[in-house]
């Protein structure tokens, strides 16, 4: 009985990867536990182990092969007693065949992944010059573009974190800033949270710029005291004369199947403190001149990343200094019956419900927050004054939340505009479950914003 | 591992007559201020927390005695002795207590939260045991930029077991920062004993695990504390890394100004004011010497009454803030290229 070898998951959200090279060939005897190939996901290379003894009959998917995705069948081994040479191999289905398998599954679990950005009806920044031409990157090189680039024009700037040096970040966001800075200002620290995020801001108090990296937002819980009471409300304390000009960036909110203490969206926990600005940006364009807005700005910064979209790629402008104001969110789409209102990930729902709805004859508007705080109300107003309806959409908890604030700024300040009450879309009122189908029903997606939409345009 | 001892005898430090009546000014200050304060509080003109420094002021006039330019100091609420000793304006202090306009955070800080970029003090700090890891941070600062600037960053034998002070001692100590932790053991943490709240009270210890070297000092004594100190700062200074210094010391007062200190016995306090004074000590110390005569001493207590005196009415006649002092501070402007 021959045995399939499978393209393996490396990570939790890993879906495809590149086959960088067989370190067996066909013929060869395999134990359990032999390293067999090598393969590069976005993240890292990794090395991948036999699970099964037996000799490696065929290799089906060559090395080199990219977008491999996970569970292709790349090998098959012939067990103890049975004739390698006489293996079928016509079990392998090509990468694109399983990428559509992929793409299929997901229908039924719209949460889980990222829309494919519906490029046409996507509006890029005004602040990009017409004729600017763009380069594909992913969210992840984005930030780590806009901390290099920020990095090398001031010598106050430097990253600290855990994994952020010699492991090259643990997701790879601060990739080959070390090779390039040295150790001085990309620092490694033990796992500590409390006391390197005080540590952070006491550099800050002494002149320099710390970008402080919590491996996700959901350790920085143990940091939120120095986040907040010392970082945020020292100059208000101070009479104005301390500042303390520190980003503390990371990833936030839902990954994948990783459960409770690890999938939160801090958005509306650190929105809710003056002397915070909070950022939460959706494509890479926006991540990188957010950034590097963050890193200048005199104030402590909260920046929320999505481990869901750091493998996403999205179009960059190539400019030198691309640089957008904190505080301004973003018509991502124009639309005349509802105005959807997102940041993060959730944009990307919304872009897509947006298309979805279009063919139902609803014309929605899709709102990029991109900064929670100071929360651009007037972009909101204005789209709400023209659509007349508004859906809030959040992947955090909807008690007091991002959603909760809008719906509220939208009625105190458009009451009369208003035809329908704001709806809200966000995760369940529960602890983010493990099990797929649990976890699939705890977060909002983009069948929940169509769902909305269509209800407050009842009568439309 | 190297020696982690109490230290041994008198100081070794030799100090000047100028230098020792200084001191007896400086502690004579603190000492004079704090008991205004305390007076203030009762008369309502400052409200809130109040945690007084009185019994304790050697430990600030002596560490700052080992300072050069640049260098800094952060501590925790129980602040107004450092703030003075830092060469900050009693009349600012005075009215920051007193929540004026003329106050050092203009009156939006309060006694817990005064800072003062001129003088590189650095508050003020009302969470237990912050203040560590951010004094670490301005260490981390100074060793970034190259200087031989030290910070110390004070703390009370209660801070002393939060975890964050041990996250900051380690990363100190990886990366040998200059900062020199100076733990104000008054004894009680609150109301709490230091016996009751910690498995190991010697507190010069307590960086053992992180390769610090930890020092028992009279922290009653300013010569002792000025000795100490010059070891420790020259340490750091160096780029040795870290030092502790465990000051022994007792505060006469209670934990803030609504503390009816039930957890001691008065004669304990008495038997300390009677014996362990600091200012007293160094009173004795300048008479024997023939330093200074009861009259000069005199002199000096009525000068220094005199200007506490003008704190207090700086502190009275400086209006409250302005209204619209409410929203300024809350976010810096960006600047824009």
């Amino acid at each position: 009985m021959s045995v399939d070898i499978l393209m393996p998951a490396l990570s939790p959200t890993m879906e495809e990867g590149t086959l960088a090279k067989w370190l067996k060939s066909e013929g060869d005897a395999i134990a359990s536990g032999d390293v067999i190939a090598e393969i590069e996901t976005d993240k890292a290379t990794m090395e991948v182990e036999a699970v099964d003894e037996g000799v490696l009959a065929k290799i089906l998917v060559p090395e080199g092969t990219e977008n491999v995705q996970v569970n292709a069948v790349i090998a098959v081994l012939a067990e103890d007693g049975e004739d390698a040479s006489s293996v079928e191999a016509g079990a392998a289905p090509e990468p694109e065949a399983a990428a559509s398998e992929d793409t299929a599954e997901e229908d039924d679990a719209p949460d889980v992944e990222v829309a494919s950005q519906p490029e046409a009806a996507v509006l890029t920044d005004p602040a990009i010059p017409e004729g600017t031409s763009f380069t594909e990157t992913t969210i992840r090189d984005a930030l780590r573009d806009a901390m290099a680039e920020e990095m090398r024009a001031d010598d106050r700037v430097f990253v600290m974190g855990e994994e952020v040096a010699e492991y090259q970040g643990a997701y790879k966001v601060t990739r080959e800033l070390l090779q390039e800075f040295g150790a001085r200002r990309v620092v490694d620290t033990p796992i500590t949270e409390h006391g390197f995020a005080g540590l952070g801001v006491g550099a800050a108090f002494g002149g320099l710029r710390p970008i402080v990296e919590f491996m996700t937002f959901n350790f920085a819980m143990q940091a939120i005291d120095q986040v907040i009471n010392s970082a945020a409300k020292t100059l208000y304390m101070s009479g104005g004369q301390m500042g303390c000009p520190i980003v503390f960036r990371g990833p936030n909110g839902a990954a994948s199947r990783v459960a409770a203490q690890h999938s939160q969206d801090y958005a509306a926990w650190y929105g809710h403190v003056p002397g915070l600005k909070v950022v939460a940006p959706y494509d890479a364009a926006d991540a990188k001149a957010l950034l590097k807005a963050a890193i200048r700005d005199p104030n402590p910064v909260v920046f929320l990343e999505h481990e869901l979209l750091y493998g996403e790629s999205f179009p960059v402008p190539d400019l030198d200094d691309y640089v957008l104001p904190i505080g301004k969110a973003a018509v991502k789409r124009e639309g005349s019956d509802v105005t959807l209102v997102a940041h993060s990930r959730m944009v990307g729902f919304a872009l897509e419900a947006a298309e979805q709805l279009a063919g139902e004859g609803i014309s929605a508007e899709v709102i990029d927050l991109r900064t929670i705080r100071p929360l651009d109300t007037a972009t909101v107003i204005e789209s709400v004054q023209k659509t007349n309806r508004v859906v809030c959409c959040e992947e955090g908890w909807g008690r007091f939340g991002v959603g909760a604030e809008v719906a509220a700024v939208v009625t105190q300040d458009a009451f009369d505009y208003l035809d329908a009450p704001p709806a809200r879309v966000h995760q369940k009122d529960v602890p983010l479950p493990y099990a797929a189908n649990l976890e699939a029903l705890s977060l909002p997606g983009t069948e929940d914003i169509i769902e909305a939409a269509k209800a407050v345009c009842v009568g439309l | 591992m190297a020696n982690k001892s109490k230290t041994a005898g008198k100081s070794s430090v030799k100090t000047s007559k100028k230098e020792l009546l200084q001191y007896y000014r400086d502690m004579l200050l603190i000492r004079r201020f704090e008991e205004k304060a305390g007076q203030l509080y009762g008369m309502g003109e400052i409200a809130g927390f109040c945690h007084l420094y009185i019994g304790q002021e050697a430990v600030v006039t002596g560490m700052q005695a080992c300072l050069k330019e640049g260098d800094q100091v952060i501590t925790g609420y129980r602040d107004h002795g450092h703030m003075l000793a830092c060469g900050m304006d009693p009349k600012g202090v005075m009215a920051e207590l007193t929540g004026r306009e003329g106050g050092y955070s203009r009156g939006k800080g309060g006694s817990m939260h005064m800072f003062s970029r001129e003088k590189n003090f650095f508050g003020g700090h009302g969470i237990v045991g912050a203040q560590v890891p951010i004094g670490t941070g301005l260490a981390f600062a100074n060793k970034y930029k190259g200087n031989d600037n030290v910070c110390l960053a004070y703390f009370g034998d209660g801070a002393a077991n939060q975890g964050q002070v041990y996250e900051a001692f380690n990363m100190a100590s990886l990366w040998d920062l200059p900062v020199v932790y100076v733990i104000e053991n008054n004894q009680y943490a609150m109301g709490t004993s230091l016996a009751r709240a910690s498995a190991e009270v010697e507190l010069y210890k307590r960086g053992i695990s992180f390769e610090i070297e930890g020092e028992e000092v009279d922290g009653m004594d300013v010569n002792a504390v000025r000795a100490a100190g010059e070891k420790a700062v020259k340490y750091a200074r160096s780029g040795k890394g870290p030092y502790i210094l465990e000051m022994e010391t007792y505060r006469y007062r209670g934990h803030s100004m609504s503390d009816p200190a039930k957890y001691r016995k008065r004669e304990e306090v008495d038997d300390v004011r009677s014996h362990r004074d600091p200012i007293e000590g160094l009173k004795g110390e300048l008479l024997e010497a023939g330093h200074a005569t009861e009259d000069e001493l005199k002199a000096i207590d009525k000068e220094i009454r005199a200007i506490v005196q003008e704190a207090v009415d700086f502190a009275k006649e400086s209006p409250e803030p302005d209204p619209s002092e409410l929203w300024t501070d809350v976010l810096k402007e960006v600047e824009t290229a």
